[in-house]
C-alpha cells in the first residue's frame, strides 16, 4: 500500500517560497494498492494527482472527510471527472437535512464553479457515509464522525499490508483534559486510530496557538502526539499545517517537539509530495 | 467499542459545566456524571465509573412536596428514556444518609445524526424550598 501526500496544508492554499518544503496545497492523499486508487479529500493538492499514472484507472474512489472548502476545492479540477470511460465513486458525509449530492451541488454550480454536477461526463456514483464499514477492492474501510464543525468523518483503511488512519480535521481535545484520559472509548476518533501503523492527523497549531483557537475544530501538535500515544499508533504524520507557518517555523517547531517529547510514537511533519509505503 | 460522537460531546460539555449533569445510555445506565453531580450523588465518578441503572437508580428516594414517594415512571429521566421526549419536574430527593433536598430536574433525549436515539441527559437544579 503506497500513500502519497498531495496536500498537507490547512484552510487555504499557501504556496510561496516560504512553504515549498512542506507544501502549500490543501488536503489530498492518494492511497494505492493492488491497482486500486483511493483519493482522500479533494483539496488543491488533487492537482498533483492529475499527472499520476493511477488516474487512468477505470474506477477511482474519492473519500471526503467533510465538505469544507479546503477539502473539496480541487474536485472540479480533477481530470477523470470529465472522462466518460471513468467510473468515479464519491464517498462523503451527508448533512442532517441535505443529501451529499445537494451539498456538493452547491460547489458544482455558478457562481462558485461554472460546471454543474449534471455536466460531469464520468460515470458518477455518490455514497453517503456516517459511522460506516465498506469495502473498496482490497481495502476494508471504516468511517466515523469526529469532532469538527459540521458533519465530518475520519477514515481507517485496512489493507493486508497495514492500517492507515486519516483524520485531517479533528479537535478531539475540545472540552477534555487530554492529560487525564482514563478510558479511550471517550476519545473522538478512537476506533479509527487504535493500533494504526500510520496516521495522518490534524496538528494545525502549537499548544500556545491552540489556547486562542479552541473550538475552531483543529488540534495542537502536542495533542495530536498524545492522541497517537493513547491509541497506540506506530507512526504519526502531523498535518493540516497552519497557513501562517513557514517552512522555517515548521522545522523549528518539529525540532522542539522532538526534544520535548519522549514518546513511543514516531512522528514527523507531513511533507507534500512524500510517499510512505506500508 | 468507542462511544458515539454525540455522547462524547455531551460528556465534554458536562465536564465544563458547574451544574449537575447526568448522562445515560438508552436504558438508563449512568455513563457519566460531572463534578457538580458528585455532590448530589455523594460519589465520585473517578471511584464508581459507569453505574448500572439498577445501582444508581436506588441511590435516592424520590418524594413529592407532601412527602409521598414518586414512582419511577413519573420521574423526568425515566419518562425521557421511555418516550424520547424532554421532561421537567420539581421534587425532593433523599439520600440513604437521610439528607433531603428539593431539586428540579430537566431531562432530554440525545437524538444523534440519522435520528438515532443514543441516550439522555438529566440536569439537576437546586430548587428553593
Amino acid at each position: 500500500m503506497n500513500i502519497t501526500l498531495w496536500g498537507v496544508r490547512g484552510s487555504i492554499p499557501t504556496t510561496n517560497p516560504n512553504t515549498k518544503q512542506y507544501g502549500g496545497n490543501t488536503s489530498c492523499v492518494e492511497v494505492v494498492a493492488d491497482g486500486w486508487l483511493l483519493v482522500l479529500d479533494a483539496g488543491s493538492g488533487i492537482q498533483g494527482l492529475n499527472s499520476s499514472a493511477n488516474v487512468k484507472n477505470s474506477r477511482i474512489d474519492i473519500l471526503l472527510t467533510h465538505l469544507h472548502m479546503d477539502h473539496i476545492q480541487g474536485l472540479g479540477f480533477f481530470g477523470p471527472l470529465f472522462n466518460p470511460s471513468t467510473e468515479i465513486h464519491i464517498w462523503g458525509p451527508a448533512g442532517n437535512s441535505q443529501s451529499l449530492r445537494a451539498r456538493l451541488g452547491r460547489y458544482f454550480s455558478p457562481p462558485l464553479f461554472p460546471v454543474y454536477f449534471r455536466n460531469l461526463t464520468c460515470k458518477l456514483i455518490l455514497h453517503e457515509i456516517e459511522k460506516s464499514n465498506f469495502n473498496i477492492g482490497p481495502f476494508e474501510i471504516q468511517s466515523d464522525y469526529v469532532i469538527h464543525p459540521g458533519p465530518t468523518v475520519g477514515f481507517r483503511i485496512q489493507h493486508q499490508r497495514g492500517i492507515f488512519t486519516y483524520i485531517p480535521d479533528h479537535e478531539f481535545a475540545l472540552g477534555c483534559n487530554v492529560n487525564n484520559v482514563k478510558d479511550v472509548r471517550w476519545l473522538s476518533g478512537n476506533e479509527l486510530a487504535a493500533g494504526a501503523d500510520l496516521m495522518v492527523h490534524d496538528a494545525q497549531y502549537t499548544s500556545e496557538e491552540y489556547q486562542s483557537k479552541q473550538g475552531w475544530g483543529h488540534s495542537s501538535m502536542e495533542d495530536a502526539i498524545q492522541f497517537a500515544e493513547l491509541n497506540e499508533v506506530r507512526q504519526l504524520l502531523l498535518s493540516h499545517h497552519d497557513p501562517l507557518h513557514s517552512d522555517e517555523q515548521l522545522r523549528s517547531i518539529q525540532n522542539k517537539l522532538k526534544e520535548k517529547h519522549e514518546t513511543t510514537v514516531a512522528f514527523d511533519m507531513a511533507v507534500e509530495g512524500s510517499t510512505i509505503e506500508l | 467499542m468507542a462511544y458515539p460522537i454525540e455522547l462524547i460531546l455531551s460528556r465534554q460539555l458536562a465536564e465544563c459545566l458547574d451544574m449537575p449533569v447526568f448522562l445515560t445510555d438508552t436504558v438508563g445506565n449512568l455513563l457519566f456524571y460531572n463534578e457538580a453531580a458528585e455532590d448530589i450523588l455523594d460519589k465520585r465518578f473517578e471511584d464508581t465509573g459507569e453505574m448500572d441503572v439498577n445501582e444508581w437508580g436506588t441511590v435516592f428516594k424520590n418524594k413529592d412536596d407532601a412527602g409521598n414517594p414518586i414512582p419511577p415512571e413519573d420521574l423526568p429521566l425515566v419518562k425521557t428514556l421511555m418516550n424520547r421526549l424532554p421532561y421537567h419536574k420539581t421534587f425532593w430527593i433523599e439520600s440513604f444518609q437521610g439528607t433531603a433536598q428539593r431539586i428540579s430536574v430537566t431531562s432530554y433525549p440525545i437524538i444523534g445524526r440519522g435520528a438515532t436515539f443514543l441516550g439522555a441527559i438529566a440536569v439537576f437544579w437546586r430548587s428553593p424550598e
